[in-house]
């Protein structure tokens, strides 16, 4: 069901039987980056768990493959190829569904090949324990140079596909220059433009890396690959949650046939996020030498800036949930909150991810004041807060819809829907046990990215132990759920039901009353956007650059210390 | 653009804790000079050990109840491995890296600086408990990273 404000803004819409061909060829792309996700979330769950295990003295992880490859294996999976295959496929999908031409996805095609390469590059990599360098590879840890190339693959893969978004888009403003940008296209546009922003960061700091690991230069100057490397990390985040937001505010309202609240609002939340998603990776680094005090408190108070788009998110869902539930006649809190469709997974897993998006603001809160990070910084807890941020209302949100999305691109019936709504209840329950242990170990000042946390039997670590086999029942609570995941997705495929009524994954329509139309048109000019986020992040950066290459920081030399 | 009535006054109540917490930061590092440790100096990571007060790694004593502790992390260990201070003393730490990225942690306490080759890290604490406190590299550094520890006595 398009509503007023997107079946306004399509009237480019081409029908007949070649859309009806192209539309299916759109969707086998998408299915591909779902599945590489599903498949990617297995593997990354089967690592996470047996670390849960290791961390936890219940088991000894072999020599050939130890905790740290393990863990670079689960960090680089997880946070990097997991999400980012998901949200490029759930883009492709927002993009070709809302803006309906005849097309050939081959330039989708060659994106997700190129990712797809550079993802099986790294792994070879991290696999043959050439490159044990955790997901955030600080130099001058040097890993092969497959891993440098396998990282840059993926990311140039992420341009290609956003290159071929930005030509649909770009198309559709040629052929439509009077209407709007269909939401679901502005939502993916205005996340890949912050992403490309972003992952610019990411290609600089292989511009150091690889010749460096090549041979071909001595050294490696370790505070500017840091600095690099935070400027895309923290972007890396946004990118997660404007992934997770797309179908907060454009999918979940279709689980309960409501609307979105406001279609101006949206955007203005998605600029907003744009903006503030580069001026403010130094709270990765407060505690580095090298960078003043001055830049590290710009920073905090560019951080704080989230509240505004967080907030707006927040009051969004809920009128959306609300307006719903009272043109249904369902009136008082209480009754609304039971209203809404607890049975249906595409629901259920977003809306867990939100409950515990709640708890992960708090907490980054915490860590992006620095006067409480000193305490945090680098200890279980900031393990704890990305497993309630990225592995919470990323993830169940990225799962809950591949529930709805998976049904619609094969065009067959959800297999056990009972198990995919046991499975985002239990993922739910297991992440909230290891996260809390993860955050209470933090405050006890247990160390994060650490095999054994006894230090031979230390008095400052005897407390830590007991907190680990919490997390460890938690982790193997969420190895489980992904289990039932894979058999859910996997057996949608195999079991090849064709359901009676084509199953959709729809964007909602506008809330009556809500004219996309009157929407300023300035909030669609999102090349000037991306432009003025460039100038930000230069005004945010070059301070700090400038005074690393002015401290005259000595090079250091590569090398392999696993 | 239309913004509703009540959430122009939701986003004036997240604008307020916005204000607010940036003013407690703020206010903290002007009135209490509390920032992170971000001492700007570099040092050449392979010289390390011919460089002073860096090639003699310990503790100073620079006043009653006031001391330096200066040192140098390397895989998989700190030197020095255990200093011992009065109760009550202000100590600060001076550190560096020979090698890779380490951490330098004393948990339960302010003490946690990133310990960056090429550069020297600094942070102070004044240890008013009595104990031997765990001193923790908190970041990656190898295959011997969870061995990377040192004491901190204070008597």
């Amino acid at each position: 069901m398009m509503g007023s404000a997107i079946g306004s803004a399509t009237t480019a819409q081409r029908a007949g039987a070649s859309f009806e061909l192209s539309r299916a060829a759109g969707d086998l792309l998408v299915l591909a980056h779902i599945y590489t996700a599903t498949l990617v979330l297995g593997i990354g769950a089967l690592f996470g768990v047996l670390q849960g295990f290791s961390r936890a003295n219940l088991i000894v992880m072999p020599s050939w493959f130890d905790y740290y490859r393990m863990l670079t294996a689960h960090g680089v999976l997880m946070a990097l190829v997991f999400t980012t295959f998901f949200i490029t496929g759930l883009f492709t999908y927002a993009v070709y569904r809302s803006v309906l031409r005849d097309r050939s996805p081959r330039l989708g095609w060659i994106g997700f090949c190129v990712m797809l390469v550079g993802t099986a590059m790294a792994a070879v990599a991290i696999l043959n324990g050439s490159a044990t360098v955790l997901y955030t590879f600080y130099a001058p840890l040097k890993a092969s140079p497959l891993f440098y190339f396998g990282a840059t693959f993926l990311v140039l893969g992420t341009w290609v596909v956003a290159a071929d978004l930005f030509l649909n888009v770009a198309w559709f403003k040629r052929t439509a220059p009077e209407a709007r940008i269909p939401l679901p296209a502005f939502m993916a546009t205005c996340t890949m433009i912050m992403w490309i922003i972003a992952t610019l960061g990411v290609v600089a700091e292989m511009g150091l890396l690889i010749p460096w690991s090549l041979g071909w230069t001595s050294g490696i100057d370790v505070g500017l690959t840091r600095m690099f490397f935070w400027y895309f990390g923290h972007p890396l985040v946004y990118f997660w949650i404007m992934g997770a937001y797309t179908i907060w505010y454009a999918v979940v309202p279709t689980t309960y046939k409501g609307a979105i609240f406001s279609d101006a609002l949206t955007r203005l939340a998605f600029i907003m996020l744009l903006l503030l998603s580069t001026p403010v990776g130094l709270h990765h680094q407060y505690l580095d030498p090298g960078i003043g005090a001055g830049w590290k408190w710009m920073h905090a108070m560019t951080t704080y800036g989230v509240v505004i788009p967080s907030f707006m998110t927040a009051f969004a869902i809920f009128a959306s949930f609300e307006i719903a539930a009272r043109k249904a006649g369902v009136r008082g809190f209480v009754n609304i909150v039971r209203w809404l469709p607890w049975k249906n997974p595409v629901f259920v897993g977003p809306a867990l991810g939100m409950i515990m998006f709640i708890f992960g603001g708090f907490g980054g809160i915490v860590n992006n004041s620095y006067a409480m990070d000193v305490l945090v910084h680098n200890t279980m807890w900031i393990v704890g807060h990305f497993h309630i941020t990225v592995g919470g209302p990323a993830a169940l949100t990225f799962i809950g819809a591949s529930y709805g999305l998976i049904p619609a691109l094969t065009g067959r019936k959800l297999f056990a829907p009972k198990l995919a709504l046991v499975q985002v209840y239990t993922w739910f329950v297991g992440m909230a046990i290891m996260s809390t242990a993860m955050h209470w170990a933090g405050l006890l000042g247990s160390p994060r990215r650490t095999s054994d946390v006894s230090y031979f039997g230390a008095q400052g670590a005897a407390t830590w132990h007991n907190e680990m086999l919490w997390a460890a029942l938690g982790g193997a609570i969420i190895a489980v759920s992904v289990v039932m995941f894979i058999i859910v997705a996997t057996g949608t495929y195999v079991a090849n039901q064709r359901a009676e009524a084509k199953p959709t994954f729809d964007f909602a329509p506008a809330r009556a009353g809500d004219d996309a139309l009157s929407t300023p048109p300035v909030l669609d000019r999102l090349g000037r956007w991306g432009v003025l986020a460039i100038a930000l992040a230069v005004l945010a950066y070059a301070g700090p650059v400038a005074q690393q290459i002015q401290a005259h920081a000595y090079l250091a030399p590569g090398m392999r210390t696993w | 653009m239309h913004v509703h009535r009540q959430e122009r006054i939701w986003l004036t109540f997240g604008l307020a804790i916005l204000v607010l917490f940036a003013a407690v930061i703020t206010t903290s590092a002007i009135v209490d000079g509390f920032v992170p440790p971000s001492r700007v100096q570099s040092i050449d990571p392979t010289k390390v050990g011919q460089t002073p007060p860096f090639d003699h790694p310990g503790l100073r004593k620079i006043a009653d109840g006031a001391y330096e502790a200066y040192y140098v992390a390397r895989v998989f260990s700190f030197a020095p491995a255990e200093i011992r201070v009065p109760v009550g003393s202000r100590v600060t730490f001076y550190v560096t890296s020979t090698d890779v990225e380490h951490g330098f942690s004393i948990p339960e306490t302010g003490v946690n600086t990133m310990v960056t080759p090429g550069w020297v890290s600094s942070v102070s604490h004044t240890f008013k408990l009595r104990g031997t406190f765990l001193l923790v590299c908190n970041e990656y550094c190898g295959a011997g990273h969870h061995m990377m520890a040192a004491k901190v006595t204070v008597e």
